[in-house]
């Protein structure tokens, strides 16, 4: 193998395309929020906006229902990129890290870091869970699988406690791994230059992980509460 | 003051190790901790027994010889209140009594020779890649004929601190020596002399640097905490940045 081929193929090129698959990830989730927090503005909004998404984005350009698909490939691509690389990452730590000490101490690792490849890992079970209720409507607690109506699929979802719990965890799960993961996302691509970059990208992670964590369990909270039904 | 050391022994490089207690008794706090492991050594050559290898040479915390991982953390960092070698840490900073654990780095790159001495050489696969100019031989050149920059010439500097311990991969969760990498690679390519190499050095050394079997980045920040001559963590994102723009180059 060449130079060329073998920084191709580094550890350095690695990190950097699950920085992007990473971003491109934390993006979405962004968007998902948002469209979650339509639930506010009652169930015509939110059906009109979900339907939109899913049968009249990107039309004309695209024929009906096109994009949706398009987008889920690019999204599962991501995934499949993010996880390989971190697959290739992990299997080089093992190698790289030795003999475990006796005794270690750990000073600058944070809890989310420790964590980081563990919950990446759980977070692929939890996704695929939450495909199986809302997309394929292969389980249904609570309610019943409407395409027409997503709206009442989320709120008779959330009025069951233990989905509404299973999603608090889900939820932070995914902030602890965003909260890592924007930070070094950051780093690999070298926007790290400096002691207050560092402190700037930390702090946006914090920033961007509470976002996420609110933003998502603001709507299903008002729900199960009873807020709004 | 007395303290008790648990040490890691172990005959050769494929024996199976184990931490063996030892006790010392008039242990003076302006050792350094170099001096007290020549105190246990002496104490055990005395006693007919086979002393602790390590390793060490300038102690005056300027050669990167020496490197143990002391309390759990690199070069005992934790212990000390600034920024030091292990030949640099002094006993005052332990308490009388204290328990005192002394490891090796361990590292999959880093096996382990004999006790506490580790074979560091991956470090070198990584500087013969490229971590140096290439340089007809002759008189040495005016120093102004090639003028840098201050602040380039300083965050150079910084860089060129590292003296190449190997601290920053005993204390990676990944066993990774990315910093070591970055200092090389921030090192040269600040300065107008590590110009024309630029791009071929960054591909070539992090090539031997995962070739040699150093895990990745993960951006956890153990490394520039634990260096002795705080080479900053930011090098690797200039490593980064010099890598992904060397990528579209062909030399
Ligand atoms: S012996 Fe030279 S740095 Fe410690």
């Amino acid at each position: 193998m060449s130079v060329q081929q073998k920084a191709v193929r580094s550890t350095v090129v690695k990190k950097a395309i699950m920085a992007l698959t990473g971003l491109v990830l934390v993006g979405f989730l962004l968007m998902h929020m948002f469209g979650n927090l339509k639930v506010f503005a009652g169930p015509a909004e939110y059906n009109h906006y979900a339907l939109w998404l899913k049968q009249d984005l990107l039309y004309p350009i695209l024929p009906h229902g096109w994009f949706i698909w398009l987008f889920r490939i690019f999204l599962i691509l991501c995934v499949v990129l993010h996880l390989y690389c971190a697959l290739r990452l992990t299997q080089a730590s093992l190698r790289g890290r030795g003999t475990p000490y006796v005794r270690r101490k750990r000073k600058e690792q944070t809890f989310s870091v420790r964590w980081l490849r563990w919950f990446g890992l759980l977070l692929i079970a939890l996704i695929s869970f939450h495909i199986l209720m809302f997309t394929t409507g292969t389980f249904t607690p609570g309610f019943e699988y409407q395409f027409e109506d997503p709206y009442s699929m989320y709120v008779g979802a959330f009025q069951v406690w233990w989905v509404f719990a299973a999603y608090g965890v889900f939820m932070l799960l995914v902030c602890f791994h965003l909260r890592h993961g924007f930070w070094s996302a950051f780093t690999t691509l070298g926007a790290n230059v400096g002691p207050s970059s560092r402190l700037t990208l930390n702090l946006l992670a914090y920033f961007f992980a509470a976002l996420l964590f609110v933003g998502f369990l603001l709507p299903a909270t008002a729900v199960f509460l009873g807020w709004v039904i | 003051m007395k303290i008790t050391l648990k040490v890691w022994r172990q005959a050769n490089k494929d024996a199976k190790g184990s931490m063996k207690t030892y006790r010392l008794d008039d242990v003076s706090e302006d050792m350094s901790f170099l001096e007290m492991l020549d105190m246990l050594n002496e104490d055990l050559t005395t006693k007919g027994g086979e002393p602790v290898a390590f390793d060490s040479d300038c102690r005056e915390g300027i050669c990167g010889m020496c490197g143990v991982v002391i309390k759990g953390s690199a070069h005992g960092r934790y212990e000390s209140p600034i920024a030091t070698t292990t030949c640099q840490l002094h006993m005052r900073y332990f308490a009388d009594g204290a328990v005192i654990e002394v490891e090796p780095w361990r590292a999959g790159a880093f096996p382990v020779v004999k006790d506490l001495v580790v074979d560091r050489s991956a470090f070198d696969r990584i500087i013969q890649a490229g971590g140096f100019i290439s340089a007809n031989t002759g008189s040495a050149p005016e120093a102004h004929s090639t003028p840098a920059p201050k602040h380039l010439a300083d965050r150079a500097f910084d860089n060129a601190c590292c003296i190449g311990c190997g601290a920053c991969v005993a204390a990676c969760p990944n066993g990774s020596g990315m910093l070591f990498t970055a200092a090389k690679i921030t090192h040269l390519a600040n300065l107008p002399q590590g110009q024309p190499e630029r791009h071929s050095r960054v591909k070539a050394m992090v090539a031997a640097h995962d070739g040699v079997g150093f895990g990745g980045c993960q951006n956890v920040g153990e490394c520039a905490a634990v260096c002795p001559k705080k080479v900053p963590l930011e090098s690797i994102a200039q490593l980064n940045r010099d890598l992904f723009a060397s990528l579209f180059k062909s030399v």
